[in-house]
């Protein structure tokens, strides 16, 4: 089964998982409420409002007329309307998603090559004081909920300790968060914090195994340079394991950003999920939801194409 | 990061890989592994893991600091000095004689709503954690075991409910239901649980073609006395493991969700919502922010020590026992 | 060193010593020998020997757990303990060379193989420049009779058999024309019939380039025709050294004698004696000599202190307190006219095996299998791995999951695929004995918990009979009442195998299936199980089917044999004739293929 084979099925795959994701939010939000007008409206609603309103929403239309109608709003971009702001949801989101995105990526270059470093160092120089201090700092970091380590770098860097950074990033509508860099670093650094220690551990635990296998015993018993053994040798067979959990990691930050996004007063799409969910915003639930499962599907997607094309054993086994 | 984590939830990944010397040789070298216990003892294999994380300062240390947030937060309430509802003073005095750590951003004591605030966090926790351990161990043994087909298709049925982060599967039914308790509990648990199927089903899988799983087999034993009589046992060590790990996400998921104000209510005093609601008075007065907060990072921290520590017990089990 | 240079001696150890790290527990100690020019030095221990540690040690490298504490090594004049840094990377592949045990994990599975061929060049900074390597390259992958086409060279080492993986590792230790090679156990885990080519390369590279070789094996039958002279290792010391032929010839050290007599021959007697317990592990050591709790000859003065090292002649030393008497002791058992006579063949069947064709998934595996195992004797399976021998051993003990076309029978009757399936009375009539006594206990019970399974499946007893029955069990094996309190942990290769047999004869079962039970076994522990079989054959009248990939050992337990090959029976008669007048052109290949010692002794 050659290469383009084994993409399009795992792809096809995604693509199954990710119809099976919008059953169960849609079921979840549409189906679970029991009258949804009414939960949205509240007790107090009129028999007018709530009639208007299921009107607006199609509510007398059959689920499952419901559910297919939404999901070709969603193949064509066209998310429904918010309940809270009236508007097109799509067009809310866009400025919002803009700007999540810059969040996430830029935490995502630093903390990845960052954790590969510390990771890769920690497991050469085992129990020596870089790979015991870094233990400690990682097992702390790992231990913490996000918007912990959040709020300790608010104390610390914004209001009691130092006064560097602004606790708040809300940025001016209409401008994007690359444009006001000292908003982005609080932001950025909790979400680098949080992610790491995880990459950084699994990274040092393959390298850890690498380093005592039998063919790196073998290249030292050859005469081979430590540097030819370490970068050569070593590290290619121990970054594979570890692509799998750096994908994951970077995956989990699709979800991070919701609570660190609350804590910052960032405009993403995290803090908008936040507020659409006390306002009982369904439509715009729904769509973050599934934007999310998206990124988190397509990470893992991603991190399978990567493992195999890095371990040689695999991929000649496609011929 | 507490709100979800790498799959690949190999327990060495969280230990620290560090190998005590003197037990560290194992198969590097021809001999006989010496016998860590001498003489006719019964062994119960977690007593074993629990005995010997208990040799690591780690464990010492994680079960100190867990033990005492856990100390703070069931005899709390029989130590406040004010109710968590009165209002004793203006919002966000400063300490003084009544109100030690000052007062929030209602004018209710600091320090009553600290030493209510944490029961919810720990109970629910707690929890949320052993359903998805039932639940998660239950699907991963039958998978494990069962054959491919129906492995799969399992293990397909859980893949969907993976693709959402937890808080975001938890948070959309909230959107839904509402910030209910009990909702709250049941979702955590439901998320954890496909994870721990995940490591369950791994491990089951590879005890599966050893031989004396075998050696049952051809005797003619159950299908589920081999499950619970020769598998079970042989994993119990890593589910540990994996409760532990387990039990940091809940702490940190079920604060996380006070914190974002869809777990308990206002006027509870729970410290997730204590830090959110008082945050605005960070540069005013800190304690009502720093206090829960110092005491969430804290008991996180020790149930993660702890964790470790029983992971590299296990590992050195199953090193000794050629496991 | 002149005197070195005038006798041609290549490298001189002197008093090496390797300890556990941290503890400083001694792992092999006051190891010491010379190595001639163009001369195999066999390096021969069992588990616990310590003779893997004092292999990379040569090198000056130990894995994370141990260290070198102290010791003289010389090769060429220069010292190699004393060595860091780039002159010990120098010597490393340069000057003295490794080849490991198992080429799959030693070569890198991320590189191609030419690169892993082409860096040891670069590294001792062979040829000046891409084409006089390239040359080489070709050149050393000539010597080891492997093609050096591009596509070739481009492979990863996955896509290389055990074979050809070792061949590369032997290339590779070649390539700088080094002073001494150092071989691990190089053909564990190969096929005989591989393994005969692999020494047979080995061979010619040491003759034709001079290179003296030390080769570490725990099994003397596959280094008696490569090597020149031998150093028996036991418990971390050297106890015996001399010229192959003077030490297979009559031994001065009493472990030498009893391992030259477990070591299944072609020819010789049949009768195979092993060595009664088992090696101490490390750190229990006894005070004396080592192996004294075993010896037969021991007396007061040998459990007290550690015999010196003695000259019995310029080459050969021992260390033994009666070496002297010792070397004029018969060889242990007799010959093979003294063997009893073997029994004659019956006609009854007790499991018949009729047109038996079976898959693997989707892959047949086994093609039209007839053979019969008959009451109270033993049937031998002998193939290599890939033949099909293990699976047909399977489908009889009901534990192959695949599908079966073909008559199973047993006593007549048609037997049910699936153990699950078979009624208790079946069940019981049919054990399994599995390879791996490692694998085969399950960790985390009892000695007692174990073998108490097949009992209270099988039987209905009172908590006395039962602990009754548990006793006699144990007895059958020569095990001791204390061990039912013990975990497999605790227990050596040896005895927990013998616990696997005892699981087995719990059920008083009518027909034992050993699959390779010896094959994790040490020689000499080896052949204590074979007596035990033999034993238990004879006293329970048991019949067998036995498994093993070894045709010597067929003839110490079996009447009939049956070679396999690819999922076919290639020749079936009785053992005698089989061996004597093999008509298959692949027993024939097999026999001269299966390494032994009696080129030497005869």
């Amino acid at each position: 089964m050659g290469l383009a084979k084994l993409v399009l099925r795992r792809l096809a795959l995604g693509v199954l998982t990710l119809f099976l994701v919008s059953l169960v939010v849609f079921g979840a939000t549409q189906a679970l409420t029991g009258d949804t007008a009414r939960a949205i409206l509240g007790k107090e609603a009129t028999p007018e409002r709530l009639t208007t309103l299921r009107e607006q929403l199609g509510l007398n239309r059959s689920k499952t007329t419901q559910y297919l109608s939404w999901l070709k709003g969603v193949t064509v971009g066209d998310l429904g309307t918010s309940l809270a702001q009236g508007t097109s949801v799509t067009s809310a989101l866009s400025f919002r998603l803009r700007n999540s995105a810059v969040l996430v990526l830029v935490a995502a270059l630093i903390s990845v090559p960052l954790s590969i470093l510390i990771g890769a160092w920690s497991a050469y120089r085992r129990d020596r004081p870089f790979d015991v201090s870094h233990s400690i700092v990682s097992l702390t970091l790992a231990s913490l909920p996000e918007f912990v380590i959040g709020i300790l770098l608010i104390i610390l860097l914004s209001t009691q300790v130092f006064h560097i950074f602004p606790a708040i990033s809300r940025i001016p509508s209409g401008s994007s968060a690359w444009n006001q860099p000292d908003r982005l670093v609080l932001p950025v650094l909790a979400l680098v914090l949080s992610v790491q220690p995880y990459i950084s551990r699994i990274l040092r635990a393959s390298m850890i195994d690498v380093l005592e296998s039998d063919y790196i015993q073998m290249a030292r018993l050859k005469g081979l340079k430590e540097w030819t053994v370490v970068a050569w040798h070593a590290l290619p067979n121990g970054l594979a394991p570890a692509v799998q959990a750096t994908a994951i990691s970077l995956a989990w930050l699709a979800g991070g950003v919701v609570v660190i996004e609350y804590l910052f007063a960032f405009p993403g799409i995290g803090s908008l999920y936040v507020d659409a969910i006390a306002n009982r915003d369904l439509p715009v639930v729904q769509a973050i939801t599934m934007i999310i499962a998206a990124l988190y599907i397509g990470l893992n997607l991603v991190a399978d194409i990567i493992t195999i094309l890095i371990s040689p054993r695999l991929r000649t086994s496609l011929r | 990061m507490s709100g979800t984590e790498p799959q690949a939830s190999d327990p060495r990944l969280y230990g620290l890989g560090l190998e005590l010397s003197e037990e560290g040789i194992g198969t590097s070298f021809e001999e006989v592994p010496a016998p860590r216990t001498q003489g006719a003892r019964r062994r119960r294999e977690w007593v074993q893991l629990l005995r010997d994380a208990l040799r690591y300062r780690r464990t010492q240390v994680g079960l100190g600091l867990a033990g005492f947030i856990v100390f703070i937060a069931a005899l709390g309430p029989l130590l406040a000095p004010h109710s968590p509802y009165i209002f004793i003073g203006a919002p966000f005095d400063a300490p003084s004689a009544i109100a030690r750590l000052g007062t929030d951003n209602l004018g209710r004591d600091v320090l009553s709503r600290v030493l209510y605030g944490g029961r919810s966090v720990l109970t629910l926790a707690l929890l949320a954690t052993a359903i998805g351990m039932i639940l998660g161990v239950s699907f991963g043994l039958f998978a494990g075991y069962a054959r491919d087909t129906i492995d799969d298709a399992i293990m397909r049925l859980l893949d969907v409910l993976l693709a959402f982060p937890q808080i975001v599967f938890v948070l959309l039914l909230v959107s839904v239901l509402g910030p209910r308790l009990w909702l709250i509990v049941l979702c955590v648990g439901l998320t954890h649980a496909p994870r721990i199927a995940r490591v369950t089903r791994g491990a089951a899988l590879e005890v599966k073609e050893r031989d004396f799983v075998k050696a049952a087999e051809s005797l003619g034993v159950s299908r589920l006395k081999i499950l619970s009589g020769e598998i079970l046992p042989m994993i119990t060590s890593p589910l540990l493991v994996e409760f532990g790990l387990r039990l940091t996400y809940s702490i940190g998921l079920i604060a996380a969700l006070s914190f974002l104000g869809f777990g308990l209510q206002p006027p509870s005093a729970d410290w997730g919502l204590m830090i959110n609601e008082n945050r605005i008075g960070l540069v005013i007065q800190p304690y009502s922010v720093f206090v829960p907060v110092v005491l969430i990072a804290v008991l996180t921290i020790g149930v993660n020590l702890a964790t470790d520590g029983l992971a590299r017990a296990m590992i050195g089990i199953e090193r000794d026992t050629g496991a | 060193m002149s005197e070195g240079v005038a006798n041609n001696i290549v490298m001189t150890v002197r008093d090496l010593r390797i300890e556990l790290d941290p503890s400083g527990t001694e792992i092999d100690d006051e190891v010491s020998f010379e190595l001639h020019q163009g001369e195999v030095l066999g390096l021969v221990g069992e588990s616990a020997s310590g003779k893997t540690t004092a292999a990379t040690a040569l090198l000056n490298f130990q894995r994370r757990g141990a260290r070198i504490g102290s010791g003289l090594i010389e090769i060429a004049g220069k010292s190699v303990l004393t060595s860091s840094g780039s002159a010990l990377r120098q010597l490393r592949g340069g000057v003295i060379s490794y080849v490991p045990q198992d080429p799959g994990s030693a070569l890198n599975p991320a590189l191609r193989i030419g690169r892993q061929l082409r860096e040891i060049l670069i590294a001792h900074s062979f040829g000046s420049g891409d084409a006089e390597r390239t040359e080489r390259v070709k050149e050393m992958m000539a010597e080891v009779l492997l093609p050096s086409d591009r596509e070739f060279l481009r492979r990863y080492p996955h896509q290389l058999s055990g074979g050809q993986q070792q061949r590369v590792t032997l290339a590779m230790a070649f390539a700088c024309r080094p002073s001494v090679i150092v071989l691990d156990e190089p053909t564990t885990g190969l096929d005989v019939t591989t393994q005969a080519h692999v020494l047979d390369t080995i061979r010619v590279l040491t003759r034709s380039h001079h290179v003296a070789a030390v080769y570490v094996t725990h099994d003397l039958a596959v280094v008696a025709n490569l090597v020149d002279r031998v150093a028996v290792m036991y418990a971390g010391r050297v106890v015996e050294i001399g010229s192959k032929n003077e030490l297979f010839g009559g031994a001065s050290h009493p472990y030498t004698r009893r391992l030259l007599a477990a070591i299944p021959t072609i020819a010789g007697s049949r009768v195979l004696r092993g060595i009664p317990g088992f090696a101490p592990p490390l750190g229990r050591r006894p005070a004396g000599c080592p192996f004294a709790p075993r010896c037969d000859q021991a007396i007061d003065r040998c459990r007290a202190s550690m015999p010196p090292e003695t000259r019995v002649n310029a080459e050969h030393h021992v260390r033994c307190w009666r070496a002297e008497e010792v070397a004029h002791l018969p060889a242990v058992g007799g010959d093979a006219g003294e063997d009893e006579a073997r029994e004659a063949v019956g006609e009854e069947e007790i499991v018949a095996v009729r047109g038996v064709t079976a898959w693997y998934a989707s892959l047949e595996v086994l093609h039209d299998i007839d053979i019969t195992v008959r009451p109270h004797q033993c049937l031998a399976l002998v193939g290599e791995s890939g033949s099909g021998k293990t699976t047909l051993a399977r489908c009889i003990a009901g534990l192959h999951p695949f599908k079966i076309v073909g008559d199973i029978a047993f006593e007549g009757s048609p037997l049910p695929r699936g153990a699950r399936q078979r009624p208790i009375p079946i069940r019981r009539a049919i054990q399994y004995v599995f390879q791996n006594p490692y694998s085969s206990l399950h960790p985390r019970k009892t000695i007692a918990q174990i073998l108490s399974q097949p009992l209270t499946i099988f039987f209905d007893l009172s908590r006395d009979q039962r602990e009754q029955r548990l006793s006699r069990i144990l007895g059958l094996v020569a095990l001791d009442d204390s061990l039912l309190g013990r975990y497999p942990d605790q227990l050596s290769g040896g005895e927990r195998q013998r616990v696997a047999i005892a699981r087995a004869l719990a059920a008083e079962p009518k027909v034992l299936v050993c699959d390779e039970v010896t094959s994790w076994l040490d020689v000499s522990v080896q052949a204590a199980i074979i007596e035990l079989l033999v034993k238990l054959q004879n006293e329970m009248g048991l019949s067998m089917l036995f498994v093993t990939h070894n045709l010597a050992l067929v003839r110490s337990i079996a009447q009939e044999v049956a070679v396999m090959s690819e999922g076919r029976i290639v020749e079936y008669g009785e053992v005698d004739e089989v061996l004597a007048n093999p008509q298959a052109d692949y027993t024939r290949q097999l026999l001269s293929d299966t390494p032994t010692i009696e080129s030497v002794t005869a």
